[in-house]
């Protein structure tokens, strides 16, 4: 075998379900019945039509060593089959793939935790279940129980932990796993916004360690701040495959899942605090009409509604903050704070500039603050919102990009008075 | 940095890739450790007789058998004690049955782990009816306190008593590696076992000896692969009973047909495991 520098390698990768009782749970007597049916061939043979489904379908990508690699799609796109394979959890049907290295695959956040089991116990068995020698466990146990803080419970059963702990400490043993190639689920979704945080700083981290990472994430922004590469999965084929940013594009434009109009009282949990809480956000076109993507030389609104609740000790005032698709700020606008604290239903409009975004895809944090005794959040959800800035070039190749038509980076374009004179 | 893990579809079944899994597990032998381990300290928490229930449990159904198939039924017992008797099989019969419905449940009892990493599959199994072993040796010990106050010596047949612990073991392992695979895909089959399992008890010499059955049916008797576990394991401890050529061989005969169908099945069923569990 020649060096190469070659991670991992998917052939026309390919996984086909059947959907239907027949597949997911066969009785017994069922055998009995086709049996006694082939035996006396009672009105032919019936045989069960069963759908298909191909989860997967012709799939083939490679991955350098050391790349880190998103994969996006919507729910039921493959891409959670895709890791399943990759991971030998499942075979696949056709194709072929071959993966170089050391695997660590992350699907499940508490892989194997067993509630009687105290902390110190479910590190070890969860730890060797996903790959660990005891010997790696016994070294890094003090550095995963620092990493969960439960430095104070690491022999109380992990069913009297609260939820939090329980996640910070699953998350810690996955944190500490070191294959070479790691593929990881929709892990990261859990714990308090902290602990997130956390989370993707070791994420970082082993994304910068020069390891090979398989990420599938609904996250657009945790996406395209960890992925420089992203793989866009629609009905289990791959439909862009290319810098994460424009998959990410592609994705909300063929999909258009993107949350540009959100009902939080219908989430199912309260979004906000005692005194106040979100009820709905959009985004509105100058025309008024509620819209996913906006032409970039147009001002476009964003609105949301909140509720305010009794003993408001001060006015509070809202506050939206733009991301762009690499989760970096751009910048942070909000409202002045002497409106009204009565209780009541708002709703707070700011409009952003023609001119002003780049094209690309931008997040839109929503939240409410006061100032009393310090900085009171009431609440703060990241990447509530998000707007396709559009840069329609057919019409702008002449009069903003100078007939160039190649990308121009940066998280804003504002059109800027210039001028120019010939001076001598 | 040079293993290459290659994926793809199933190659037809072979010996060739039945021996590739035994290698495997061996291979995560630490893994395989840490599940007996973790079913031992699972099975008795939160229990307060806690591992004394691997005595209590042979010792009051010996006491249950010895009061009706012993002083009431007054069946032949080689003319040892009736508890030496019935302890004796019940050691065997315990480990082995427990063992088979452990390993059973095994695959549907850890689908969370098989449907979010791999494990080489034949570790639930395995590892189910190993962990059995810890509550067997306690269990045994109880058994030489027996065998101390009845006064039942130690003889050279003693030396055969790890032998028929391993043919034991293989008797349960080959049974639960078949049952395993058959639960996954048919949930009928853990209501079946415990029952089967009851009937088997009686068509094994657990209550009464081997040597009540008549000559004429020695042969199919002998077929019940556990007669010849439960007949020879009690002997080594007490020397009383020695199992016939017939029996022995005969069951040796069955428990290799139903390890090797168990094997064949079990790799058949493998591959779907994760999408159907």
């Amino acid at each position: 075998m020649s060096y190469s520098d070659t991670a991992i390698r998917v052939e026309n990768l390919s996984k086909l379900y059947y959907i239907g009782e027949a597949e997911k749970y066969y009785a017994l007597r069922d055998v009995f019945s086709d049996f006694f049916r082939s035996l006396f061939r009672l009105g032919g043979r019936k045989k069960k039509v069963r759908e298909q489904i191909w989860a997967l379908k012709d799939v083939s990508f490679e991955v350098k060593r050391g790349e880190v690699v998103g994969i996006i799609g919507r729910n039921g796109a493959g891409k959670s089959t895709l890791l399943k394979i990759l991971s030998r959890i499942t075979e696949p049907t056709q194709g072929y793939a071959e993966i170089h290295g050391r695997v660590g695959s992350l699907l499940e956040v508490g892989t194997g935790f067993h509630p009687e089991l105290t902390g110190r116990e479910n590190i070890y068995f969860s730890g060797a279940i996903l790959g660990m020698k005891k010997k790696e466990i016994d070294k890094k146990f003090d550095e995963i129980v620092a990493f969960a803080e439960v430095e104070k419970f690491i022999d109380t059963p992990v069913k009297y932990y609260s939820s939090g702990m329980y996640v910070r400490l699953a998350f810690a043993v996955a944190a500490h796993l070191e294959p070479e190639i790691l593929l990881v689920d929709e892990v990261l979704a859990v714990g308090d916004a902290a602990f997130q945080r956390k989370c993707l700083g070791k994420m970082g981290e082993v994304a910068k360690g020069g390891r090979t990472v398989l990420f599938v994430s609904h996250n657009m922004g945790m996406i395209t701040s960890l992925c420089p590469r992203a793989i866009l999965l629609e009905n289990g084929r791959i439909v862009a495959d290319g810098v994460a940013s424009e998959t990410v594009l592609t994705y909300y434009t063929r999909d258009r899942a993107s949350p540009y109009k959100v009902d939080f009282t219908k989430m199912g949990q309260k979004v906000g605090d005692e005194f106040a809480t979100l009820l709905e956000a959009h985004i509105e076109d100058m025309y008024g009409n509620v819209v996913s993507e906006v032409d970039m030389r147009q001002p476009f609104k964003v609105k949301m509604r909140y509720a305010l609740h009794k003993n408001v000790p001060r006015s509070p005032y809202p506050n939206f903050h733009f991301f762009d698709s690499r989760g970096e700020y751009v910048f942070v606008s909000s409202g002045n704070s002497d409106s009204s604290k009565e209780v009541g239903i708002y709703e707070a409009e700011c409009t952003v500039p023609g001119n002003l975004l780049n094209n690309g895809v931008y997040f839109i944090g929503l939240a409410l603050t006061f100032t009393h005794s310090g900085i009171h959040v009431s609440f703060f959800e990241r990447n509530a919102l998000s707007v396709s800035v559009k840069d329609p070039i057919d019409e702008t190749l002449d009069t903003l990009r100078s007939g160039y038509s190649g990308p121009i980076p940066g998280p804003v374009r504002p059109k800027l008075e210039w001028k120019i004179s010939r001076i001598q | 940095m040079n293993q290459i893990t290659v994926i793809k579809p199933r190659d037809r079944l072979s010996l060739r890739n039945i021996y590739d899994s035994f290698s495997e597990v061996i291979k995560y032998w630490e893994l395989l450790y840490f599940f007996i381990w973790k079913n031992v300290k699972v099975r008795y928490k939160r229990t307060f007789v806690g591992i004394g229930w691997a005595v209590v449990q042979p010792f009051m159904t010996m006491v249950v058998f010895t009061i009706f198939f012993g002083k009431l039924a007054k069946l032949p017992s080689y003319d040892l004690p009736y508890p030496i008797f019935y302890y004796s099989g019940l050691l065997c019969w315990g480990y082995f049955s427990s063992s088979v419905q452990n390993a059973t449940a095994s695959i549907i009892s850890n689908r969370g782990i098989i449907t979010k990493v791999y494990i080489p599959r034949m570790i639930f199994p395995i590892s189910a009816v190993l962990s059995g072993l810890v509550d067997f040796v306690i269990a045994f010990g109880m058994f030489l306190v027996l065998m101390v106050i009845y006064g039942i010596p130690f003889g050279i047949h003693f030396a055969f008593f790890p032998a028929f612990v391993l043919l034991n073991i293989f008797a349960a392992l080959s049974l639960g590696i078949w049952l395993s695979a058959l639960n996954t895909l048919y949930r009928d089959v853990q209501y079946l076992v415990p029952f089967l399992i009851q009937i088997l008890l009686f068509a094994s010499p657990v209550v009464y000896p081997a040597s009540m059955v008549p000559e004429s049916l020695r042969f199919f008797y002998g077929l019940n692969p556990m007669v010849g576990v439960v007949e020879g394991f009690r002997w080594s401890l007490t020397g009383a009973g020695q199992p016939s050529g017939v029996h022995l061989f005969s069951s040796l005969i069955t428990m290799f047909f139903i390890f090797i169908g168990g094997l064949v099945y079990f790799k058949k069923v493998e591959t779907k495991i994760a999408d159907v569990v």
